[in-house]
């Protein structure tokens, strides 16, 4: 764990201190993933305003502006409201699995937060393997809507949980090789190394054409990936009513809801850490403050937030059919052409750096 | 064993799944049972009746002048259409001469009404096939002629501003001024519909192809309105059987041949324009005059059948009434576009998946109370 | 087509008045109406669909009427291509089971429409492919808009 700042030293020595080593690591892993949570918990609230704040701004709204000043507690106000709230099941459905569903879910979105470095040494796991992990950690998740569909007990749940399988296992091929075209040119899936390397310029400058193609097929699959509008076939909700968590209510309903954000910003957040530079500032203007790499990482992910969510508020909805023609016979051909012109040009040093 | 076999061995069923009373897409209290092969539609039977309040043998008993103010709760988009089917039946009937301005005035407000009805078919067509936004474009140009009627006649939506022989009072000083104002205004922003919308690619592949709907098939289910335009088939009633002010002006029935979902949408579209383009043609020249012709309190139509049809938003809305010469009528019938526009789904939405119905439902533009009569 | 072309046209096809049981009435109508005894409706209304000359291919209104001695069937004919008009009515006077042709293998719409008039009239329709309660429930009793039925809780009749 590489944490420097002054406060973390601080802890980790006091800890050091009055407990033997094994027991010390552990109450650190415990407090930082406790910290992770609080933090991302309340930033997928703040998500979750954010785009209904974007959303009132597309369809001549004004969007929530009662509670708090222009409405910034409001989705606050909303958790409350779904902690207090009864959690109904239906009769007929499998209550073990119908409750592990949500957990799923939300689970592994937490999960894939540590793993991002926000700024120069400020990040909580630093594995080797970041992305492979990455694209394994966020599969799992399909697995909890598959769960929500079948254990609902509900056909229209059961149809959007049909759907889901088939659309998540289709797109994590385009974000897998879109991601390995990348990996191409960095040598490395750490995700530390990975922005290291892009101090002689953006992945997406760097790689010029085959980059640009790559971002383009990693952010439709990941629009997939995260089951959101035009892609969003899973809850459907002129078609499946609200589709695989229509019979959820209550907390188990808000992790999914939350759980939904935080996809968001994780493939914002692999895209930005991929693609433009992670924490790095535009040609290094804030280099010698290595904490302003929060702020910079922070803003080029809330700009792809934002792109998604223009997505979401101005497509119309693919057809199921569509939706797997798009990944079979477009987006996965490309991407694999792709993938070979991007070895030529690593491999004729066509590269472009600073 | 090789995939095939496998495959053709697999257990597949078909099964039932249940879309509405309340589902998002239905628009209202439709149900329909669809039989289900994954996601593709191998029947759709439409249960209806949940909001049935035979409002033909309510007027059974109801003098003519009640029995507009039922006909608001059929197809209340388009209400003051089904007011003036029944003051024109009872008119014709009565051999009543109307004052042209009544005529210019309901012409007028039939096109205004068709519009927003078309806006607001617009915002939901839009939000069934995932695109959220179009809903709150529709209904920030709908709003506007809301206020128009709200001014003139008190009411936005059940609008009762018919009465058999006339209108119930005078237009407001404003209307002029303000239809005019809505039209300058609606033309800068039907364009906005298109690149919305209309331009876009997945809604494009949305739309063409699915639920299609031959000409011949579309008379013989008797489809009507931009249902039966959308696949050339020319049912305008404003063109063929003309009522009102509708030999005043001049326009054109909007024919797509296509007979898709795509078709329809744009004969709607393009209906909107020619709309605008009637009330253009009329609004500087209202003809001065009264706004009612003098009826007896009590109005009783001379023993006889008499059938009236105008062009709703929806379609061909036919009113037949058998008279005994009484107060009431012995036998009222209304011929509701929707009732036959849904007839004709199963047709059309059998072989596409559970998305394309939506689509073409969409379309057909059903409004319940329509149906549910 | 003119009412009187039509009427002499449609008496042409069976000019032997007993066997052709057709009334032609343009009285207290806007249209021509023909009245059809209920066992030659079919074969009537096939002709007037497949006749080239009057090519009623359009049925755009269907309406069960209770005349109080008979039950009864209106069907509202047009030609798209010539654009005429004709009405043509079936009675009958059995009241406890009042049965007609369908239809609706001629012109497609008329399956709603006639499930809508078994529904509130009880009147049966032979051949039809699907005829049960449209919008009532299945164990709905009577028939509303009979002009004898009676609801003391539902209707209010001033």
């Amino acid at each position: 764990m590489y944490i420097a700042m002054n406060i973390t030293k601080n802890i980790h020595e006091w800890l050091l201190a009055i407990l033997p080593e094994t027991a010390a690591s552990i109450v650190e892993m415990t407090l930082i993933a406790l910290v992770y949570l609080a933090f991302f918990a309340i930033a997928g609230l703040f998500l979750v305003l954010l785009e209904r704040k974007v959303a009132a701004w597309f369809q001549l709204r004004l969007g929530p502006n009662r509670v708090g000043f222009h409405g910034l507690m409001q989705t606050i106000a909303d958790a409350l409201k779904l902690v207090s709230k009864e959690l109904t099941v239906t009769i007929k459905a499998d209550k073990f699995l119908y409750n592990l569903a949500p957990y799923f879910v939300i689970v592994t979105a937490l999960m894939a937060l540590s793993l991002f470095p926000f700024s120069k040494e400020l990040q909580a796991f630093d594995i080797n393997i970041g992305i492979f992990f990455l694209i394994a950690i966020s599969s799992i998740g399909v697995i909890g809507i598959l769960l929500a569909g079948w254990s609902s007990n509900n056909k229209f749940a059961m149809i959007g949980a049909m759907r889901s399988g088939v659309q998540t296992i289709s797109y994590e091929l385009s974000v897998g090789l879109s991601l390995m075209t990348m990996v191409l040119m960095t040598g490395s899936l750490q995700l530390s190394e990975i922005v290291e390397v892009q101090k002689h310029g953006w992945l997406i400058v760097q790689g010029h054409i085959p980059a640009i193609i790559a971002f383009m097929i990693y952010m439709i699959a990941g629009t997939a990936e995260t089951n959101r509008a035009p892609f969003d076939l899973v809850e459907a909700e002129s078609e499946l009513g609200a589709g695989f968590h229509t019979e959820y209510s209550g907390m188990k309903f808000a992790y999914f809801f939350l759980a939904e954000f935080i996809n968001m910003f994780i493939i914002s957040a692999i895209a930005t850490t991929v693609f433009f530079g992670g924490y790095l500032s535009p040609f290094g203007i804030t280099e010698s403050i290595p904490l302003l790499g929060v702020f910079w990482f922070l803003a080029k992910t809330l700009v792809l937030i934002f792109l998604m969510m223009w997505f979401r508020w101005t497509f119309p909805r693919l057809r199921i059919d569509q939706l797997l023609v798009l990944e079979w016979k477009y987006l996965l051909p490309l991407n694999l052409m792709n993938l070979v012109l991007m070895a030529l040009i690593v491999l004729l040093k066509l590269t472009i750096k600073f | 064993m090789d995939a095939t076999t496998i495959i053709n061995n697999l257990k597949s069923e078909e099964y039932f799944i249940n879309m509405g009373p309340q589902h998002p897409a239905t628009h209202g209290v439709l149900r329909l049972l669809l039989t289900i092969d994954g996601e593709i539609i191998k029947k759709v039977e439409p249960d209806l009746g949940y909001i049935h309040r035979s409002i033909e043998k309510i007027c059974e008993h109801d003098s003519y002048q009640q029995i507009v103010h039922l006909t608001d709760r059929m197809d209340y988009l388009s209400a003051h259409i089904n007011n003036e089917a029944v003051c024109l039946t009872v008119e014709n009937a009565l051999q009543l001469e109307v004052p042209d301005r009544v005529k210019v005035i309901r012409t007028i407000i039939a096109e205004l009404t068709r519009i927003a009805s078309h806006t607001l078919w617009w915002g939901v067509m839009g939000m069934d096939v995932g695109a959220l936004t179009t809903y709150f474009y529709g209904f920030r140009d709908r709003e506007l002629i809301n206020d128009i009627f709200e001014e003139t006649c008190g009411a936005r939506l059940t609008m009762n501003y018919n009465v058999p022989g006339g209108l119930m009072f005078d237009i407001h000083p404003n209307f002029v001024k303000r239809v005019k104002e809505f039209i300058a205004h609606f033309k800068t922003k039907l364009p906005e519909y298109d690149t919305l919308l209309t331009g876009n690619i997945i809604f494009q592949k949305r739309m063409k192809g699915i639920g299609v709907l031959t000409k011949e098939d579309a008379i013989a289910f008797g489809a009507s309105g931009p249902v039966g335009r959308g696949s050339g088939y020319s049912c305008d009633v404003r063109k063929h059987h003309i009522y009102s002010a509708y030999d005043k002006v001049t326009f054109n029935e909007v024919l797509k041949t296509e007979g898709d979902t795509f078709a329809r949408y744009q004969v709607r579209i393009q209906e909107m324009w020619e709309s605008m383009s009637i009330i253009e043609q009329l609004i500087d020249n209202i003809p001065e005059g009264s706004y009612k012709a003098t009826t007896d309190a009590v109005i009783k139509l001379p023993a006889g059948e008499y059938y009236q049809k105008v062009e709703t938003a929806r379609g061909e809305l036919g009113v037949f009434i058998i008279s005994t010469g009484t107060k009431n009528p012995y036998r009222l019938k209304f011929r509701s576009p929707g009732f036959s526009n849904l007839s004709l789904l199963n047709h059309i939405a059998v072989g596409g998946k559970i998305g394309d119905l939506v689509a073409t439902m969409a379309t057909l533009d059903l409004v319940i109370p329509d149906i549910d009569r | 087509m003119t009412n009187e072309a039509l009427q002499s046209l449609i008496n042409s096809w069976n000019p032997d008045p007993i066997t052709n049981g057709l009334e032609f009435t343009e009285e207290k109508s806007q249209f021509l109406n023909i009245t059809v005894q209920p066992e030659r409706l079919h074969q009537l209304m096939v002709q007037l669909k497949s006749n080239s000359e009057t090519n009623f291919d359009y049925l755009f209104c269907l309406s069960g009427v209770d005349w109080e001695k008979e039950m009864g069937v209106v069907y509202h004919l047009e030609s798209t291509s010539h654009r005429h008009i004709i009405v043509v009515k079936v009675k009958t006077e059995d009241r406890e089971n009042p049965t007609f042709d369908t239809v609706s293998d001629i012109w497609p719409t008329a399956e709603f429409h006639e499930r809508e008039v078994f529904d509130f009239f009880g009147i049966k329709f032979n051949n039809h492919p699907n005829l049960k309660r449209l919008f009532l429930t299945e164990e709905w009793d009577g028939f509303p808009l009979r002009k004898d039925y009676v609801d003391e809780i539902n209707m209010i009749i001033k």
